[in-house]
């Protein structure tokens, strides 16, 4: 059961790859890695319940919020320009 | 968890079976709803479209899938992680999704009508009143 869905995140995951290399504009490939970093996380939680290990948890852990913190850094680069821009409407991001 | 316990009260004989079956259709709902949500992305026609199928998917998707996998640990300290994370991702999935949303509309991308994203502004009005 746990090797089945890991062939189905590994499913998405080439999904997203192939919409992150086709894609037309920056935000499908942004949005598509956004969704590649989320299934690597459930990939790495797969992992642990396949191994017996629940260290690999703290890695999933770590991994999303690297992947938030990347997401949102990488829109604030392409929507200003820079990452000491502090926004159009004055909230910052 | 809450549907662990109440399933170790009702049935002792074959309690490790019925928990793996919960926990495989857990598993199962949310790989594909994330195949899915993978298939939406490849699919369809316009990054707006787009971002609708990944991202309304991938919350419910995360939900299942560490339901399923904490059925799998059971009440142990892994469970209370696979929480964290599920936690973490109900919060971050739609924060990260609006803030895609926001930068495409201030970086000018128009949404996609049938007649071409052309006259995107114009048929989205006359769509509206029709």
């Amino acid at each position: 059961m746990i090797v089945a869905a890991a062939l189905a995140i590994l499913v998405a995951m080439s999904m997203a790859i192939v919409r992150a290399l086709l894609g037309p504009t920056i935000y499908d490939r942004i949005l598509a890695i956004n969704l590649f970093g989320t299934k690597t996380v459930m990939l790495i939680t797969l992992i642990a319940a396949l191994a017996g290990r629940a260290d690999y948890l703290d890695i999933a852990l770590v991994y999303a919020m690297i992947n938030f913190i990347a997401m949102i850094a990488v829109l604030k680069f392409f929507e200003y320009g820079s990452l000491g821009h502090a926004g159009s409407d004055g909230q910052g991001e | 968890m809450a549907v662990s316990g109440m399933l170790v009260l009702t049935g002792k004989g074959n309690k490790m079976t019925v928990l793996d079956i919960l926990s495989g259709i857990l598993l199962l709902a949310g790989c594909s709803l994330g195949v899915i949500g993978a298939i939406g992305l490849i699919r369809f026609p316009d990054f707006y479209t787009r971002m609708h199928a990944a991202g309304v998917t991938d919350t419910l998707c995360a939900g299942l899938f560490f339901g399923g996998l904490a059925i799998q640990f059971g009440l142990t300290l892994a469970s209370a992680k696979l929480l964290l994370i599920f936690l973490f991702m109900l919060f971050t999935c739609p924060t990260s999704s609006h803030a895609l949303a926001k930068a495409a509309r201030h970086g000018g991308l128009e949404p996609w009508t049938k007649t071409g994203s052309g006259a995107a502004h114009n048929m989205s009005q006359e769509g509206a009143k029709s």
